[in-house]
């Protein structure tokens, strides 16, 4: 097999653990509250430059400033839910797309507001490590791992925690829970925060490997949409085996022809499977 | 044919006079709130029935790029470019609009399918970069005054053609309002099943509106970018342009003919009222305001400016009746 080839198949894996975990948070807003933040990965952009503000420019440790990005977004999260989810609750889905899809415009023209259009880079360069005769970046290993862990640590709070059952029992039927004494506001509360910590963490995650710039949700953002809609809105397991799909037509593809190329036909296999298996790939 | 309504007469009539007596900035001004009051019109056709999409940057992006490049490359004149790029984008109307109509893909699963299309044409526009520039963009090869190439330096004459353009777009929208058209399409928007039941040519309707739709929009680009003399694709294709488009039609009133024209005229006014009072450092000012007021419209007010004056005229005339009812 071709070395080159092979790492990025490599590269696609790694890069598919950061998309899942995107997935994920989306998927759980999705599958609880019913709702499509559109704005979800523009979230992630604001967890980028918190990292980028407290490590690069005021010289907090890394692994502070990463916690800090993880409150922060989780806190925004809450905020995106009181203030333009929880008012457009009983509204038309498309309406709610909407309203988020204006915090979509918000947030990235705010960002260059606020910071330009300059492409920051936190400063940190982390090894290369190589193996065999193909390189891999520690910072994507690394990404990898953490994303894992924190798919592996929500899975476990969602099935075993008394909280997660909630939260579970919720998006299965939100009337009678309701009746069995569930608070429904404060479940979407904290499956909100749960969300937004899920996009900090993936932010941090992200800024060891890219520049950050006002425009970069748009390169994450309509990729983990298609993720969560191959694998079925909602569906947690499905938005994670499509998420390593996606990454690998994009790594593969990329490797044949040029990235665009690689993004357009990422694009139209979705727009083929949304239009021929709606309920994602796993729907039976 | 129903009588001109007064006002309408002056309007237009101001409209027509309005090259022989302003200047040049507000020519240029009106001219862009023409052309894209012209694009707002043409997806509020889809959008005020409830298919919503996040695309049409995609139809925007056919109409800017193929009529530029057949002229850089091929000398092709965009009289007969234009025409083309049209074809193109109802093809694709069909491709896309045909199957999700079928399998009944609505809501906002269509919504996020247009997207994907919008990327798609975005990103193919970028990934040719050695005939477009990529994200560079481009700029067509300049002509000087030419109605064969369509390009005009003098700002009445493409004044003239956005105004035709754009009273093109309302009598499209009347169209479509006469006849059944519009009643089978509301209640599609309502309950698609009931509607097929009583005998509603759902896919028909659909697709008739969904390839008005992107044609419009289509000749809308091409004008725009012929005007502008410049493409570059993130502002004729692209998440952002197709959220401007929803978000100033959304504002204006998609309900409403001139609805999206007041969207136009809002949108341009805030542009430029930002860019005059805080200069050019204030860069994103307008749009961030855009994303406020986009979220701000659709929890408080889904109908638009336009809708709402509508909605206290409707109160108004009610209350009136019932006084004299009363009386």
């Amino acid at each position: 097999m071709d070395i080159y080839l092979l790492e990025a198949v490599v590269n696609g894996v790694l890069l598919g653990g950061v998309l899942a975990l995107l997935a994920l948070g989306l998927n759980l807003i999705f599958g609880v509250i019913d709702v499509v933040w559109i704005a979800y990965a523009d979230l992630v952009m604001c967890g980028m430059y918190g990292v980028y503000w407290l490590h690069a420019y005021f010289g907090w440790p890394l692994a502070l400033a990463c916690v800090a990005a993880i409150v922060g977004v989780a806190l925004l999260g809450l905020l995106v839910h009181v203030l333009i989810i929880a008012p457009v609750l009983g509204s038309a889905p498309i309406n709610q797309l909407l309203a988020t899809g204006g915090l979509l415009y918000f947030l990235q023209s705010f960002a260059t507001l606020l910071f330009g259009t300059d492409f920051r880079n936190i400063g940190v360069r982390l090894p290369v490590i190589e193996l065999g005769d193909i390189f891999i970046s520690y910072a994507r290993l690394i990404a990898f791992a953490a994303a894992l862990l924190g798919a592996t640590a929500l899975y476990l709070f969602l099935k075993r925690s008394y909280l997660g059952t909630a939260i579970r029992a919720i998006s299965q039927d939100r009337e009678i829970m309701g009746l069995m004494g569930v608070d429904q506001r404060r479940i979407y509360l904290i499956t909100s925060a749960i969300g937004g910590a899920l996009a900090g963490l993936a932010a941090c995650l992200l800024a060891l490997q890219y520049d950050v710039h006002p425009f970069i949700g748009n390169t994450f953002g309509p990729l983990t949409f298609m993720i969560c809609v191959l694998g079925g809105l909602g569906n947690m397991l499905g938005g994670f085996i499509a998420a390593f799909i996606i990454s690998q037509i994009i790594a593969i593809g990329g490797y044949y022809s040029s990235t665009e190329l690689s993004y357009v036909l990422a694009f139209t296999l979705f727009i083929v499977l949304m239009i021929a298996r709606p309920r994602g790939i796993l729907a039976r | 044919m129903r009588a001109w309504h007064p006002a309408a007469l002056v309007g237009l009539a101001a409209l027509v006079a309005f090259p022989f007596v302003v200047p040049v900035y507000f020519l240029h001004m009106l001219i862009q709130i023409l052309l894209w009051g012209f694009v707002y019109t043409a997806w509020s056709l889809m959008g005020r029935f409830g298919f919503v999409s996040l695309g049409h940057g995609a139809f925007m992006g056919i109409g800017a790029y193929l009529p530029a490049l057949l002229w850089n490359y091929e000398g092709v004149t965009p009289w007969l470019s234009i025409p083309l790029s049209m074809l193109l984008s109802a093809l694709l109307a069909v491709v896309i609009g045909y199957p999700c109509f079928r399998l009944k893909v609505v809501g906002h699963y269509f919504a996020l399918v247009t997207l994907a299309l919008g990327q798609v044409v975005m990103l193919t526009i970028i990934a040719a970069r050695d005939i477009t520039g990529g994200s560079l963009g481009m700029t067509q090869k300049l002509a000087g005054h030419s109605w064969y190439a369509l390009q005009f330096p003098e700002k009445g004459y493409f004044y003239g053609v956005a105004l035709v353009v754009w009273l093109g777009g309302l009598a499209a929208w009347r169209w479509l309002d006469r006849g059944v058209g519009r009643e089978a399409l509301e209640a599609i928007s309502e309950d698609e099943e009931a509607a097929a039941a009583v005998g509603i040519d759902v896919m028909r309707e659909k697709l008739r509106v969904t390839v008005v739709s992107a044609v419009l929009t289509a000749l809308g680009g091409a004008l725009y970018v012929q005007y502008l003399m410049y493409l570059n694709p993130e502002t004729v294709s692209g998440i952002s342009v197709s959220l401007q488009i929803v978000f100033a039609a959304i504002a204006g009133g998609m309900y409403t003919p001139l609805g999206p024209t007041v969207g136009a005229l809002l949108t341009i006014a805030l542009t430029e009222g930002l860019r005059v009072w805080f200069g050019t450092s204030f860069v994103g000012a307008a749009n961030t305001i855009y994303g406020i007021l986009l979220v701000l419209f659709i929890i408080f007010m889904p109908r638009g400016i336009l809708g709402l004056l509508e909605t206290w005229r409707a109160r108004r005339a009610r209350a009136a009746t019932l006084i004299s009812a009363g009386s």
